[in-house]
């Protein structure tokens, strides 16, 4: 990438570097066959890009993002997040980065089912231990962010899919995290549904926030800055294109 | 997460699964309830049996002197024809003790059995017949209320007359007077003298169904063989002056029966301590198998909830693997499932307590039963039931805490 200066391990990330992996690697163990999903992957994301993730089914994609995310830890290689490098830190400290720094919106929503939309959005700042009142009014406002000040009450079962999708952005966002993370966020929606959505992202961009997004649709990488590419767990292409 | 929330969410999630918290429970509100009844009933039955019984039955500071205990627990059948082959207490012996005997004390005869009174042409039955001398009255604290007791020449003679209890008379005399009054036991004519000052019932039994006429008189005849009566009672101004006197009558009955210095006595000296005895023994026997009981109702209540509680983080993977992603820490699933059982462990409890007050209040209401709840009791049922809980949710809920987010999200 162009303006980026190589890594090398002992190094340590430049200061406006958010994300910085170095070889990064993961093997799952399938019962004595080992498979490769990660084989060291070397990628940096500056503050407030807006990078997409692409790659054929399998290459690795989730994989990368579940590290990133800190909810996996590698088998081999660096993880530097906003200048920390969580890759060896314990159980308690990744769930810590997990609440404050990431907000992660998935394919599938992952809603609970039997809480209201602001119950939801809440669930971040009741484990980063902020007060009920004050957490009701940050969920209330991260919800009107999405556009869904008058869902509040509504349970995921009386939303629409795309409704669906922006309270987990709601919840991504409510604990103002560094990076925004999403794993195919479209790929349980239309295409009309699809295109709202890019609009959030690309509103959340504009005020500044990054964000990594995993898809395979190539219209929805179009609205990303840079597109990275997957194959067989090794980063194949990472170009930047006009969003 | 704090306590707090981790509570709140307890009730949220139990609210949302009515019948399934109530039948996890259940094992733990059965425990708490017989806890709380049982023990009520021990410890009424404690405070009724060390305050009432003894004293109703025997008397402050008094023994009696009989063939065989009369409050006994079961004994065996070779005892019980052991005491059948005793003498029985004679007129002799009685005089014999109540001369011999220098501590000061008042004694008296008694002996009792059932049987009709009847007056005129209304008839009680399953009357307490009651032979006795004059003394007997001050023994076992009877007062009159109406007319008098039979005097020293009357018990002496053995005149036919009779002082009869409160409920007897209502049920003879409806009211009217019964002084004076004519009654018959058996065809033979007593007079009535004196009606006894109410004293309630025991165990439901009632206290007031008696008649007392001297001892020589014709109801002898009802109660026992010639010559012979139940008990001589006798009673002392003290504890250390009964033990004495307790002493010097089972030499005197010992000498009259000539007993060689290895041979038992073949008579007892009965004190309200040898009730409390038969009471101590089934005290004893609640005490063994009571805690045995609720200790196996509250363990197949903690196998229960846990059971539920595994199943219940087998149903919620994902739902921890939601919280895990959004930052919650093993400890803070931890609280949450732990919260869980211990609240639903502690809801059984409280309604086992109310439900344990409630079958203590209806057994002292249908029953005669003196049952009472022990605060103890309480405080020790929650806190087991509670205690269940969170032993019972310990293995699931670090079971869920341990979850791997990712795998947990994957969970369908
Ligand atoms: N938990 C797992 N256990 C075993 N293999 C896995 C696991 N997760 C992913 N894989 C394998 O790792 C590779 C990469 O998977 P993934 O990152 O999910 O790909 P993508 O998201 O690009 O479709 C695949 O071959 C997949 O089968
Ligand atoms: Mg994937």
């Amino acid at each position: 990438m162009p303006g980026l200066q190589e890594f090398r391990t002992g190094d340590t990330p430049q200061p406006d570097i958010v994300i910085l992996t170095h070889k990064l690697a993961r093997d799952y163990d399938m019962g004595g066959e080992v498979v490769r999903a990660l084989r060291g992957v070397s990628l940096q994301i500056r503050k407030n890009e807006y990078v997409a993730v692409m790659g054929p089914s399998g290459s690795g994609k989730s994989t990368l993002m579940n590290l990133v995310g800190c909810l996996d830890t590698p088998s081999a290689g660096e993880y530097w997040l906003n200048g920390l490098k969580v890759s060896d830190l314990s159980d308690d400290e990744l769930a810590r980065i997990r609440n404050k720094e990431i907000g992660f919106v998935f394919q599938t929503f992952n809603l609970l089912p039997r809480a209201t939309s602001l119950h939801n959005v809440e669930l971040p700042l009741i484990y980063a231990g902020v007060a009920a009142p004050d957490r009701r009014r940050r969920a209330a406002r991260a919800l009107e962010r999405v556009g869904l000040s008058d869902r509040m009450a509504h349970k995921p079962n009386e939303l629409s899919g795309g409704q669906r999708q922006r309270v987990a952005i709601a919840r991504a966002l409510v604990n103002e995290p560094s990076i925004l993370l999403a794993d195919e966020p479209t790929g349980n929606l239309d295409s009309a549904t699809s295109a709202e959505l890019m609009g959030v992202f690309a509103d959340l961009h504009r005020q500044g926030q990054t964000i990594v997004m995993v898809t395979h649709e190539h219209d929805i990488a179009a609205h990303a800055a840079r597109v990275v590419t997957l194959r067989d767990g090794l980063i194949a292409t990472d170009r930047r294109q006009a969003a | 997460m704090h306590f707090a929330e981790a509570v709140r969410l307890a009730f949220q999630t139990i609210r949302a699964q009515k019948l399934k918290s109530v039948f996890s429970a259940v094992g733990v509100f059965i425990g708490v309830a017989f806890l709380i009844g049982a023990w009520s009933i021990v410890n009424g039955m404690n405070v009724y049996m060390t305050e009432k019984f003894a004293g109703t039955l025997i008397g402050v500071n008094t023994f009696h002197l009989r063939r065989r205990p009369n409050f006994t627990p079961n004994v065996s059948d070779s005892t019980w024809r052991a005491w059948r082959r005793r003498p029985r207490i004679s007129f002799e012996d009685a005089d014999a003790v109540s001369n011999g005997i220098t501590i000061p004390v008042i004694t008296a005869w008694w002996s009792e059995d059932r049987g009709d009174v009847e007056y005129g042409s209304k008839k009680a039955k399953q009357v307490s017949l009651q032979g006795a001398t004059e003394r007997y009255f001050d023994i076992r604290n009877i007062r009159i209320e109406q007319g008098r007791a039979f005097t020293p020449q009357e018990a002496r003679g053995g005149a036919t007359v009779l002082v009869m209890g409160h409920d007897l008379a209502d049920k003879l005399f409806e009211g009217r007077d019964p002084l004076g009054k004519s009654v018959r036991i058996h065809g033979i004519p007593y007079r009535v003298i004196g009606v006894a000052e109410r004293r309630g019932n025991l165990l439901g039994i009632s206290l007031d169904k008696f008649v007392i006429a001297p001892a020589v008189s014709p109801i002898q005849r009802e109660v026992n063989p010639p010559g012979v009566i139940d008990a001589l009672m006798v009673k002392a101004s003290s504890e250390v002056e009964m033990r004495e006197a307790m002493g010097q009558v089972e030499g005197i009955m010992r000498s009259r029966r000539h007993l060689r210095p290895q041979q038992d006595d073949n008579f007892v000296l009965e004190t309200s301590e040898g009730v409390l005895d038969f009471w101590g023994k089934i005290n004893r026997i609640l005490l063994a198998v009571g805690p045995g009981l609720v200790l196996i109702a509250l363990v197949v209540g903690g196998i229960v909830i846990m059971n539920i509680m595994l199943m219940a983080v087998a149903e919620r993977t994902r739902e921890i693997g939601i919280r895990k992603s959004l930052g919650a820490r093993r400890r803070d699933i931890l609280r949450q499932f732990l919260a869980e059982s211990a609240t639903l462990a502690a809801i059984g409890a409280v309604l086992g307590v109310a439900t344990g007050i409630g079958l203590s209040v209806a057994l002292n209401a249908a029953t005669p039963l003196p049952a009472s709840v022990s605060p103890v009791s309480i405080v020790l049922g929650v806190l087991l039931g509670a205690g269940v809980g969170i032993v019972a949710g310990v293995y699931p809920a670090s079971r869920a805490a341990r979850l791997d987010p990712i795998v947990a999200l994957r969970h369908e």
